[in-house]
């Protein structure tokens, strides 16, 4: 397929769409199906067959629509009429939604579980990432072409040399969005002018974070918007072969992106010689196994070549020494999703959004003590008031914030008292968080601050790797003493053992996760000092949470 | 002599789960148990026949580790009436031997060892002998120790050099060269 | 090879480039402790003893797999660094059952050697005497999980200088293991070749042959430079 037949594809989709009265958006992401999306959708296809509505009501798969909880979401599409999610959906509603499109009166909606599309959760996002998800088919290629997929591509290839795309990325200002917030730009850089007989591009969704799925939720929902990332990066950098690497436990991301590889493959916007350029590059799908530390680039690369999933020491780094010694460029999967959007309306364009050292969008998990929760995009630098209370919709149940968890069990708590920070890399690290990959858990006034320390100590224990003594028998010996405090045995010299531990963790470890993980402890020790004392010195947890009696020796 | 009395340092040793080789090896400190003997009462000790641990302890030399309840009661009962914690030997610095069973059941043991056994048959370890911690612990675990004497047993000359620092009032880390775990 | 200048611990020394910090280090007679490097092996970086702090970087670095560069200024013996070694060697006491007084090991072991260097006298952290078992079923060697400290020294000897690859890890984080093949009784692996030099250069009493049981073990990790040595350079030493 070369350009003008892309173009061509678009039109022919967007003009069979366009033929509709009416479009029925179906999540078919997991949240959704899990919650009984599936029957939702083929109770829609029943009912617009009983009604003999197929030639003019369509019924199709889609993306994330975001307010996750609130699932099976359906999204109504009228022609020329306003549209509307429905959220909860059950097979009886879904009947009753077809009925009422298809009596008189044809595009007055029920009111009843319809969310408002000028709802606060929406209302201060923006969508670049996620454009795509919730509107396109993720299983259907000429759905996701119409919504504009590989025209960046088709564009950089024709009009751009390999270092302008990089220039562009500069300009953009995105960091990566796998944690540690580095330029992609200037690692793409370094990649372009790494020396290799061939060359490799990883998308890592590995995404262990708990309570996380902005990953799994783009490769779900816009898979071609990842591949056209990669491609991107790898027509950038020089590449010609590129893997994504999906956690184990997400199969049906896994299937849709290995269903998108083939779908582009056969279109020739992925392979050999793509959209009739000398342009090739082949991606594979690989699998994790199950371990945190997978997510860890060079864990990752050892998992992708087969070996046991342990960090090595770095340098050499992935672009220097990579996948079988060749120069390795390992981006995060939200990272990929913003190359695109970026390359279509330029770096200038994206770097409006966000602040001056965070450029751009950022997607959230928000979970936790909040009326909304769901998967958000919004631009870096909105404070996490807005998110809590605006987007978030505040606390339910007339409890108080107490606080936010950002980075998962890399990062750490902010409390009350910091509600008007902006969300960006270096204001989270100033506050003792980091941004991470983007779980947000919202806690109230009945979260016990070291318990919750505890739970992150106590993954970071169970997903350790093993190979580098101070994390492998630290976190353990963390989690010791955190249980002591929370069972009301602690001396207050545990306290100076455990934030020894802490730096010894911090400065010692081989890799990010060991000298990450003493960061829900550091936080919570700044922030909520009294509630480790109230524990030790007074036999009490002021949450209400641990049971302080259990601490004899017997 | 009256005053000299009052003066001489009150030791004390005590025995816990241990096999009695850290007081052998105090005993090989041979002739220099004669000097020490001017120096110091032995106020309490395996060796000799006291029923309780006695107030105003200035230094005790602890052998073995805590195993079960009475050891327990023991250690916090001479860690209140003394100056100078020592834990004499691995068992008191590490666990050592006697830890080894932590990774089994302690009820099941009790019961194996006195119920069950050939030699004890029908007692009831459950009133007749004290209770097993679930875990044989270092004696710094339970109370705060002060001097740390590792070896098994610690060579004479280490017990000599800490016993002879301490009673002066002095405090004692051991040397490197006296330094050994096992 | 080029000379490169640096400062170690206030010393202005030289040093040849492509060298590892280590190497360097003890070139100039200065004990920085390891217990996972071992000449002759490629590094792993996994025990962390050997940090030392580098100025201009906030962060230690590991100096076994850290090239030496010009104007590198160099400290092994700060308060911090001596502070972690103690704190992550206390670490490896606590993991598994170090019993020393019955270990065959006792008085050979470079871990208890390490431990009383280090001055430690004590570990402060709570012992965790995992019910690991022992490896018995071979004819000439035994693998005792309880003294393991998951150096990898055993199973890079195995890999790199035997070539059988008999030895590797299971498992994660404080449940990892030293493996034979498929995690099987080392008696029942066709792999291995019974060369023993995972024992030779086994630190600990973790690994030692059945003739050392009762008596003394005289381990020689160093013969395996001898070996390589020969292999890669024709140079023998008798
Ligand atoms: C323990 C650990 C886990 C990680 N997990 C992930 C992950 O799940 N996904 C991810 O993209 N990056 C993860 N990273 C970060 C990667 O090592 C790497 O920095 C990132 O993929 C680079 O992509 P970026 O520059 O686009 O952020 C992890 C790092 C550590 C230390
Ligand atoms: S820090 Fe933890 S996860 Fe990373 S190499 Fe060390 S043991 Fe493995
Ligand atoms: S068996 Fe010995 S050489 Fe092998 S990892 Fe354990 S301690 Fe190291």
């Amino acid at each position: 397929m070369n350009r003008v037949e892309l173009q061509a594809m678009a039109e022919t989709e967007r003009n069979r769409q366009k033929a509709f009265q009416c479009r029925f958006l179906c999540c078919v992401g997991t949240p959704c199906l899990s919650a009984g999306g599936g029957v939702v959708q083929e109770a829609l296809k029943q009912a617009i067959a009983v009604q003999g509505l197929d030639a003019t009501v369509e019924v199709v798969g889609a993306g994330c629509m975001g307010p996750c909880s609130r699932g099976p979401l359906v999204r109504v599409l009228p022609a020329g009429g306003e549209e509307a999610i429905y959220e909860h959906m059950t097979p009886e509603k879904a009947g009753a939604l077809v009925e009422a499109f298809a009596g008189p009166g044809c595009s007055s909606f029920p009111e009843e579980s319809r969310i408002s599309s000028d709802s606060p959760f929406f209302g201060k996002q923006v969508k670049i990432v996620l454009s795509g998800s919730g509107r396109v088919d993720p299983d259907r290629l000429e759905s996701c072409v119409a919504e504009g997929a590989y025209t960046a591509l088709a564009h950089a290839l024709r009009e751009m040399t390999p270092e302008e795309v990089c220039q562009e990325v500069v300009r953009s200002g995105l960091r990566g969005r796998g944690g540690a917030g580095y330029p992609t730009g200037v690692k793409w850089n370094l990649m372009r002018k790494a020396q290799g007989e061939r060359k490799i591009v990883v998308a890592n969704g590995d995404e262990g974070d708990p309570g996380a799925y902005m990953d799994r939720t783009l490769m779900e929902s816009d898979p071609h918007r990842v591949l056209e990332g990669m491609a991107l990066a790898a027509y950038a950098v020089g590449a010609d072969q590129g893997y994504v690497y999906v956690r184990g436990e997400y199969p049906l991301a896994a299937q849709r992106i290995q269903r998108a590889i083939q779908a582009a493959e056969r279109q020739g916007l992925l392979g050999n010689r793509i959209l009739e350029s000398r342009f090739n590059f082949r991606v594979d799908v690989r699998m994790g196994a199950g371990a945190f530390v997978c997510g860890e680039e060079t864990a990752l690369m050892a998992s992708i070549m087969g070996r046991r999933g342990q960090p090595v020491p770095r340098p050499p780094y992935p672009a220097q020494r990579g996948l079988w010694g060749l120069p390795t460029l390992i981006n995060n999967v939200e990272t990929f999703g913003n190359i695109a959007p970026i390359i279509q309306h330029g770096g200038e364009w994206y770097a409006g959004y966000g602040t001056e050292k965070s450029r751009g969008t950022k997607v959230f998990a928000l979970a936790g003590k909040v009326s909304w929760t769901g998967l958000i995009e919004v631009p870096l630098g909105i404070t996490l008031r807005e998110i809590v209370f605006d987007i978030g919709g505040g606390i339910p149940g007339g409890r108080s914030f107490k606080a936010a968890q950002t980075g998962g069990p890399s990062g750490g708590c902010i409390p009350a008292a910091h509600l008007d920070t902006p969300m960006d890399y270096e204001s989270l690290q100033e506050l003792g968080s980091i941004m991470g990959s983007g779980g947000l858990i919202v806690m109230d006034d009945r979260s016990c601050m070291p318990d919750v320390a505890k739970f992150f100590m106590e993954f970071c224990m169970d997903e350790s790797c093993g190979k580098c003594a101070p994390c492998r028998g630290g976190t353990v010996q963390m989690v010791r003493l955190l249980q002591r405090i929370t069972d009301g045995g602690a001396a207050p010299e545990d306290l100076e053992q455990l934030k020894e531990l802490c730096l010894l963790l911090k400065e010692t470890s081989l890799c990010g996760l060991g000298q990450t993980a003493p960061n829900p402890v550091l936080s919570t020790l700044r922030h909520f000092r009294e509630e480790y004392d109230a524990h030790i010195r007074e036999g009490r947890c002021p949450a209400g949470v641990c049971d302080l009696s259990g601490n004899s020796m017997e | 002599m009256p005053g000299v009395k009052d003066q001489k340092i009150r030791l004390a040793t005590v025995w816990l789960s241990g096999c009695s080789g850290c007081h052998m090896s105090f005993l090989d400190m041979d002739e220099h148990l004669l000097e020490l003997q001017k120096l110091v009462h032995l106020v309490f000790s395996p060796l000799a026949d006291h029923k309780c641990f006695p107030e105003g302890v200035d230094v005790v030399l602890v052998e073995g580790a805590v195993a079960n309840t009475e050891h327990l009661a023991l250690a916090q009962t001479l860690r209140r009436r003394s100056r100078v914690v020592v834990a004499l030997g691995d068992c008191a610095v590490t666990g050592n031997v006697p830890a080894l069973r932590n990774r089994l059941d302690s009820e099941g043991l009790l019961q194996a060892v006195y119920a069950d056994g050939e030699r004890l048959p029908g007692l009831d370890p459950r009133r007749e002998v004290p209770q097993l911690l679930s875990s044989v612990l270092p004696l710094h675990r339970v109370i705060p120790v002060d001097v740390f004497l590792p070896g098994c047993p610690p060579a004479p000359r280490s017990i000599q050099a800490a016993v002879g620092a301490l009673i002066q009032g002095e405090s004692f880390v051991l040397p490197e060269s006296m330094r050994r775990f096992g | 090879m080029a000379a490169v200048t640096l400062t170690l611990n206030n010393e202005l020394i030289s040093a040849r480039e492509g060298q590892t910090l280590l190497e360097v280090i003890r070139d100039h007679g200065v004990d920085l402790p390891t217990l996972c490097h071992l000449d002759g092996l490629s590094e792993r970086g996994a025990c962390r003893l050997c940090m030392v702090e580098v100025e201009g970087t906030s962060r230690l670095l590991a100096a076994c797999v850290t090239p030496v560069q010009e104007g590198m200024n160099i400290r092994t013996d700060s308060d911090r660094l001596l502070r972690y070694r103690k704190m992550l060697v206390e670490l490896l006491l606590a993991e598994r059952s170090h019993v020393c007084s019955v270990c065959t090991m006792n008085g050979k072991c470079e871990l208890q050697a390490l431990a009383v260097r280090l001055g430690i006298d004590h570990v402060r952290y709570e012992a965790l005497h995992p019910a690991l078992p022992v490896d018995a079923s071979h004819g000439r060697f035994v693998l005792d999980h309880n003294r393991c400290i998951l150096c990898g020294r055993c199973l890079r000897a195995c890999d790199e200088v035997e070539g059988a690859h008999t030895l590797d890890v299971m498992g994660r984080g404080v449940r990892s293991r030293i493996i034979v093949d498929f995690n099987q009784p080392w008696g029942s692996s066709f792999t291995c070749t019974g060369c023993g030099k995972c024992v030779q250069v086994c630190p600990t009493g973790a690994m030692v042959a059945r003739e050392n049981i009762a008596g003394r073990v005289e381990k020689r990790p160093d013969f395996l430079l001898r070996i390589l040595d020969g292999r890669q350079k024709r140079v023998w030493r008798w």
